[in-house]
């Protein structure tokens, strides 16, 4: 039960790239990933940038094996759970408990919108079966496990925007109840008409990049892309042949039983989170050497965020920043591809910019970092996600 | 570590909200859709807030306080909810505006409560509760991927005790949809008569079954959660059956300690055969009975299985309504389920 659980490997794609060395990069180029709708018919195309991964349907079944015609967001997550796979050398080890614990927000939506016109218009023929098969969260799941041959534990999680930051925690604590060896966790998402739609009625996306905890933000952008890291076991960990990126050393999830889609004024959810996912490694909030922050973007998330952050941290506050700033708001993915971005940061000792920075916002006392920083000690990473509902959840990584 | 099932509420399409079994009048259906029973939720929602709520939102709510109420508990310790579905009302209301208007002149309120996690955080809205809440969304390992979740919490000891339930429904859309895959029967005179003439197809059911679930007894408690299991896709019988063997000795019991066996039968011919085969090996010694004739087939039926299973331990009894030959002593039972062979499960519940 005590035992540490290590990441061996990582794997991630996302508008700034379709793997980790693309990724490193952009993030070092400042390059953010935002631009114009290319890959949905929708009548929001002019007007609202989103963060899209850069190759079709029809390149990312080449990638990996899957047929086309299934929902992107399995599409997406097969690469990166492939990447994290292969980057962790496991699977030539033999006779271990491997398990698969993926999160999405809406599943295979992208092919129910295609089938639900046709259905509409004569509900006994009309629509392709074929597009809404794996509509439900767990197929899109289960089509990167079979594909992967992952069977012995194979789940989801959903919990809205904190989704992955579930997934991986769950998976952590089935390699320290001893139920699995390794787990592939994380998350994936693509973006949807139904997603685009319901953000633009809360009327909370920026119709230029995003501008995270700059006092005159305007919203989110979304994004899409997958994130996978592969936990394992300490016995495992020492009979791999390369270092593990980091441990994860803490984790908590709480609610913030506020709203349904605000956050409450003092951020208490949040607060939770981060207090207990520190409290599990027994560290100070001052051995925090860098928060990847939730930061929407939205005016109400990255206040609420602040205070929470505020009231814990002050008056030593580490480095932070939002890299939904390169990414856009991933969803469901969100945790994955931040925990990756956790990981890297420990690895290289890096520190990510939080992009297009100008006014500091005038309640909060810190400001995130502008730039790229290298050479950098990181020895303890924050990452943040909170959702709808008020599902809000932190996870600490910790040199290995 | 000692796991009691402390109180539960269950509303599915038998009279089963605040009971504690199976009562002896059954509801019958002629329809290959059986639908909850509803209550009259102003008794346990505030007005107000029913009238935001969908249907799904109100049966997992409803069902959720009923239990903390038998429970005498106010705010539990931690919220997880197994639903494979997840709020088909409202995403069914949203993606229909969407293509009808063209994208124009939509509104949040079905979008925002359309979220796979709706119901856990109306449940924790409603009750302030801060703590710990989580949502699976694994076809038919939604309610036992809950369970696992809940298991390991209170084997942590960061938490005392856990609401925990399972909940889908039913809408026209999907019953629509789910049809054209040819999953259900064609002609039923009876759920009650489902498993007389086995035939291609099931029935479909919804329902929502909340638990309790404490690491200290008390005076309440209906049974032990012994443990849950899953496993996906078994190459064949000889895979199940080593599973089913494994999940057993792991609890160092074997067939023989079982008292009854609660099978998810569905009537559909070709799944069904998974149980006739077990019930010629594995289980050819034990009593057996089904349950899905009762709440139809949907994929946390489990949910529904292990409130069915808690009240048999608890009265020490099968039901009449279940069973003929009514057989008492029931001090153990194991719960097997396969959701379209696909998910299979194991649950074991004994007396305290």
């Amino acid at each position: 039960m005590s035992e540490n659980v290590y990441i061996a490997g990582i794997g991630v794609i996302s508008a700034i790239g379709s793997n980790i060395a693309e990724t490193l990069q952009a993030l070092e180029n400042h390059r953010a990933g935002m631009g114009a709708i290319t890959t949905l018919d929708t009548i929001h195309r002019e007007r609202l940038p989103v963060a899209e991964v850069k190759f079709n349907n029809e390149i990312l079944a080449k990638l990996t094996g899957l047929p086309a015609t299934v929902s992107r967001t399995a599409l997406l997550s097969m690469m990166a759970a492939q990447e994290a796979w292969e980057d962790a050398g496991v699977n030539e080890l033999t006779g271990l408990r491997t398990g698969f614990i993926s999160a999405n927000t809406v599943g295979g939506m992208d092919k129910t919108e295609d089938f639900f016109s046709g259905f509409l218009e004569n509900p006994q023929n009309g629509g392709r079966l074929r597009d809404v098969v794996h509509h439900e969260c767990g197929s899109v799941t289960e089509l990167v496990a079979d594909r992967l041959g992952i069977k012995h534990l194979v789940t989801t999680v959903s919990t809205a925007c904190s989704s992955s930051a579930n997934s991986i925690f769950f998976g952590a604590r089935l390699i320290k109840h001893n139920k699995l060896d390794v787990v592939i966790a994380g998350g994936a998402d693509a973006i949807t008409k139904f997603t685009i739609n319901g953000f633009n009625t809360l009327q909370i996306l920026d119709e230029q990049p995003c501008t995270p905890f700059d006092e005159h933000r305007k919203g989110l952008n979304l994004g899409e892309g997958a994130g996978y890291i592969v936990l394992v076991s300490e016995k495992l960990a020492k009979k791999l042949p390369k270092d593990c990126y980091c441990r994860l050393s803490g984790y908590s999830n709480a609610n913030d039983a506020h709203h349904q889609t605000a956050s409450s004024p003092d951020g208490k959810g949040s607060y939770l989170a981060m207090k207990n996912a520190l409290k599990q490694t027994g560290l100070q909030p001052s051995d925090i050497d860098y928060i990847n922050l939730h930061g929407t973007g939205t005016a109400n998330n990255d206040i609420s965020e602040g205070i929470a952050i505020q009231r814990l941290f002050d008056p030593h506050y580490p480095k932070m920043s939002s890299t939904k700033s390169f990414t856009g708001h991933t969803l469901g993915a969100s945790g994955g591809i931040e925990a990756v971005f956790a990981a890297l940061a420990i690895k290289h000792g890096i520190i990510y910019p939080n992009l297009r920075l100008t006014t500091k916002m005038e309640a909060l006392p810190f400001t995130p970092e502008k730039f790229f920083l290298k050479n950098q000690q990181v020895r303890h990473v924050l990452s943040n996600s909170f959702g709808f509902g008020g599902n809000c959840s932190s996870l600490i990584f910790s040199t290995a | 570590m000692k796991l009691y099932i402390q109180a539960t509420g269950n509303i599915s399409p038998q009279n089963t909200l605040g009971q504690p079994t199976l009562p002896a009048n059954l509801s019958e259906y002629n329809t290959n859709r059986l639908y909850s029973i509803e209550p009259d939720y102003s008794k346990l929602i505030d007005v107000k807030l029913i009238r935001r709520m969908s249907r799904i939102i109100k049966m997992g709510v409803a069902a959720a306080l009923q239990c903390l109420q038998e429970a005498g508990v106010e705010n539990p310790d931690a919220i997880i909810t197994g639903t494979a579905y997840g709020c088909l009302e409202d995403t069914g209301v949203f993606l229909q505006k969407m293509v009808q208007n063209k994208e124009e002149m939509l509104t949040p309120t079905a979008f925002i409560q359309s979220t796979h996690n709706t119901i856990g955080a109306q449940i924790a809205l409603l009750l302030k509760c801060h703590g710990y809440n989580n949502t699976f969304v694994h076809r038919g390992f939604s309610f036992e991927s809950a369970l696992l979740d809940a298991i390991m919490l209170l084997e942590e000891k960061t938490v005392s005790n856990v609401l925990i339930g399972g909940v889908d429904e039913i809408t026209d859309f999907s019953f629509g949809i789910t049809s054209r895959f040819g999953l259900f029967k064609k002609n039923i005179n009876s759920n009650l008569n489902l498993f007389d003439t086995p035939s291609k197809g099931t029935i479909a059911g919804e329902g929502a079954a909340f638990f309790l679930l404490n690491n200290h007894p008390s005076q309440k408690d209906y049974a032990l959660l012994d443990g849950v299991s899953t496993f996906y896709k078994p190459i064949d019988l000889e895979e199940t059956e080593h599973h089913i063997q494994s999940f057993l000795s792991e609890q160092s019991i074997s067939m023989n300690d079982i008292d009854l066996v609660l099978c998810g039968r569905n009537g559909d011919s070709i799944g069904d055969k998974v149980y006739d085969d077990l019930n010629e090996r594995l289980f050819e010694q034990s009593l057996i009975t089904n349950y899905k004739h009762l709440c139809g087939d949907y994929p946390t039926s489990t949910a529904f299985a292990l409130w069915l299973a808690a009240g048999i331990i608890k009265s020490g009894s099968v039901p009449e309504a279940l069973m003929k030959a009514p057989k008492n002593d029931i001090k153990r039972i194991l719960i097997y389920n396969h959701y379209q062979k696909i998910h299979h499960s194991l649950m074991l519940v004994s007396t305290c």
